[in-house]
């Protein structure tokens, strides 16, 4: 397994549009990164760069030390699984997964094809693509072809075809986009458990946050071919970068209030003025119950519910502020004390808002204070 | 009217029509059972018969062995001449159109849309014109008397498969390509273990109207190749024209030309099923 190192890395396409822009980041070996962000944000464009796929416009990129920028994608042991799995059609399972070490082998020239080299050698092919197929659960499937597999096996066979061949670095472009949302879940915690056994290096491409949080053990947010944040997903979760950051990552998306906190009687409220922007995720806020007294010190909201939303153990409460544009969303344990159309209010722990300047940047300026 | 007939009216006018198609090889298959007489009578205008009364199956035997000078061996000359210009001409037209349309499909490069739209235009070309610039390349080459001028042609691309070709490439995912790239292969490998396999509609329909076409093919034949034992099944076929070009022995060339037919008909009955898909993929793609 390797190290991969970009410094610098761009991607300029003809009239300057600028994909990716001046990107530092280093997957050290063994590690899981995951690159996350909304469609267009340069994630995929990243990805092949590293795979050789897309031509480096400025920067260098390295695998395992040696810098790769003019060494075509067969050349830098790698292995790159992607979106709509790009199986072979014409060929077996068996053949897709033998397909790129037969070539290795084609590659030493006519004489490393015949003789009892060549049948060792074929064994061992064999041999590989038996234990792989018994790793994934697909043994059953070798004689099939592509079409007569569902969406998950074939995801597997993508997925064997690139662990057969023990590249350096694996990459994923969205491997998991393609399927429904069970078998997602499903297919994430065996790419889990198939890391952990293999402890391969992997950069991993995805759109959802989801996904990213819980694959990653650090994730990189990108925004129109910027790097924004490069943390562990609880770092991302916890102390956001930006405001970019602490939109994207998280379901709910964080509640944002520009103004500032206020004293009033004995508790926090918002008030115009100042030049930051106030972040509360959505499991920080607690439903008031009717006539109850805030608890002092707290931050709190008073608004009329426009929506709750059940969903079994929790319910999301959509709330309109007094004087403020927008829905606020408020993660409530099942069966709130609010209802629809009536007021209520909101309290929440001032340690858990978070500060960002009010600016297109919307830099974490850090917790909230009055 | 019930169901059943007014299922069947469709079928009404596409059996006529299949009738008005099928009549003149119907007629070959008649003259060439009848006897001598009855045969140069139909073709003298005189009406022939829906079925011949006294089927004359020694026709093809003694027309095959009467083919040119030599007893047998013009047939075996001319069917060995036809098979391997035709072989060749079929290998040739779907390697150099698929390599090409696939050049065309996936590789990028400056004037692409230039060259695709000269290569195109080559389809303008009536074959009169380049006739006789040809026939002077390939006689200052020294290949007047060879099969060359027939064959290496088809190994230089023609405009109408490449096009097809090229539409059909067009239609392959990228990330195919992109995992074979990553795989090992470059363009060639691409070309021909990936590319190839999936294309078989086209080539099906390359190979039947190359096969067809260079069969059937009596000019290039009749302009090149000089002797008797270098001449092509369909240029045979005229050894039963006498010096006049008046037609002695009808019955025995409706014979040869029957056997000649035979598979062409036989490669499209095999074909089919891929050919069918194929030219609606190309309608649908294209």
């Amino acid at each position: 397994m390797a190290e991969i190192r970009l410094d610098q890395v761009a991607k300029v396409y003809p009239g300057g549009v600028r994909a990716v822009d001046r990107v530092d980041l280093v997957v050290a070996d063994g590690e899981f990164v995951v690159l996350v962000g909304p469609s267009g944000c340069g994630k995929s464009t990243t990805l092949r760069m590293v795979a050789g796929l897309e031509e480096i416009s400025e920067g260098t990129i390295a695998i395992d030390g040696r810098v790769v920028n003019e060494v075509p994608p067969k050349d830098r042991d790698i292995a790159m699984v992607f979106q709509n799995y790009a199986l072979y059609p014409h060929m077996t399972v068996r053949r897709n997964l033998a397909f790129g070490l037969e070539r290795r082998r084609r590659h030493r020239g006519l004489l490393a094809r015949f003789g009892a080299a060549a049948r060792t050698e074929r064994a061992a092919i064999e041999r590989r693509i038996e234990e792989t197929a018994a790793l994934l659960g697909i043994a059953a499937l070798l004689e099939r072809k592509p079409g007569q597999l569902s969406g998950g096996q074939r995801q597997r066979v993508a997925v064997g075809r690139a662990i057969v061949r023990d590249p350096a670095a694996f990459l994923f472009d969205e491997p998991l986009s393609n399927l429904d949302a069970k078998l997602r879940v499903e297919m994430r915690a065996e790419l889990k458990a198939l890391h952990r056994r293999l402890g391969a290096t992997t950069l991993y491409v995805t759109h959802d946050q989801e996904e990213a949080m819980t694959l990653g053990d650090r994730l990189v947010v990108m925004k129109d071919g910027v790097v924004q944040q490069v943390a562990p997903p609880a770092e991302v979760y916890d102390r956001p970068a930006n405001r970019f950051v602490a939109g994207f990552v998280g379901t709910p998306p964080m509640n944002f209030l520009a103004g500032r906190l206020e004293a009033a009687d004995g508790c926090l409220r918002p008030a115009p003025g100042g030049d930051e922007v106030i972040g509360l995720r959505p499991d920080a806020l607690a439903p008031l119950a009717p006539g109850a007294a805030p608890p002092p010190g707290r931050i709190l909201l008073e608004g009329e519910v426009v929506t709750i939303d059940h969903l079994g153990d929790r319910a999301d409460v959509f709330f309109r502020l007094d004087g403020r544009e927008g829905l606020f969303i408020c993660r409530a344990p099942a069966r709130p004390p609010v209802a629809e159309g009536a007021r209520a209010r909101f309290t929440a722990d001032p340690a858990a808002a978070h500060r960002f300047a009010a600016g297109e940047t919307g830099a974490r300026l850090g917790s909230a204070s009055p | 009217m019930s169901r059943r007939r007014r299922r069947l009216l469709p079928y009404l006018p596409l059996a006529l029509g299949a009738a008005v198609m099928l009549f003149p090889l119907w007629w070959m298959l008649v003259i060439s059972l009848e006897t001598p007489g009855r045969a140069g009578a139909a073709a003298a205008g005189g009406g022939i018969d829906w079925f011949p009364a006294d089927p004359q199956w020694r026709n093809y035997a003694e027309a095959l062995a009467q083919l040119g000078t030599r007893r047998w061996q013009g047939f075996l000359d001319a069917l060995a001449n036809s098979v391997v210009v035709t072989a060749l001409t079929v290998v040739g037209q779907v390697l150099s159109c698929s390599l090409v349309g696939y050049g065309f499909a996936r590789i990028r490069f400056r004037g692409s849309r230039l060259l695709f739209v000269v290569m195109l235009a080559t389809m303008m070309l009536p074959p009169q014109v380049t006739m006789i610039p040809l026939f002077l390349l390939f006689r200052s080459l020294g290949w007047v008397d060879t099969i060359l001028p027939l064959v290496v042609p088809a190994f230089f691309g023609n405009a109408f498969f490449i096009f097809l070709f090229r539409q059909f490439f067009a239609q392959v995912p990228e990330a195919l390509v992109e995992a074979a790239r990553i795989d090992g292969y470059g363009h060639l490998g691409i070309w021909w273990r990936v590319m190839l396999p999936l294309c078989r509609p086209v080539i099906a329909i390359c190979a039947v109207f190359t096969f067809i076409f260079a069969w059937n093919d009596f000019l290039a034949p009749l302009i090149y190749l000089h002797g008797e034992e270098q001449a092509t099944l369909a240029v045979a076929l005229n050894s039963f024209r006498n010096q006049y070009g008046g037609l002695e022995d009808v019955h025995l060339l409706m014979a040869v030309s029957i056997v000649t037919m035979v598979p062409c008909i036989a490669l499209f009955f095999v074909a089919q099923k891929q050919f069918v898909e194929g030219l609606g993929k190309g309608a649908v793609k294209g």
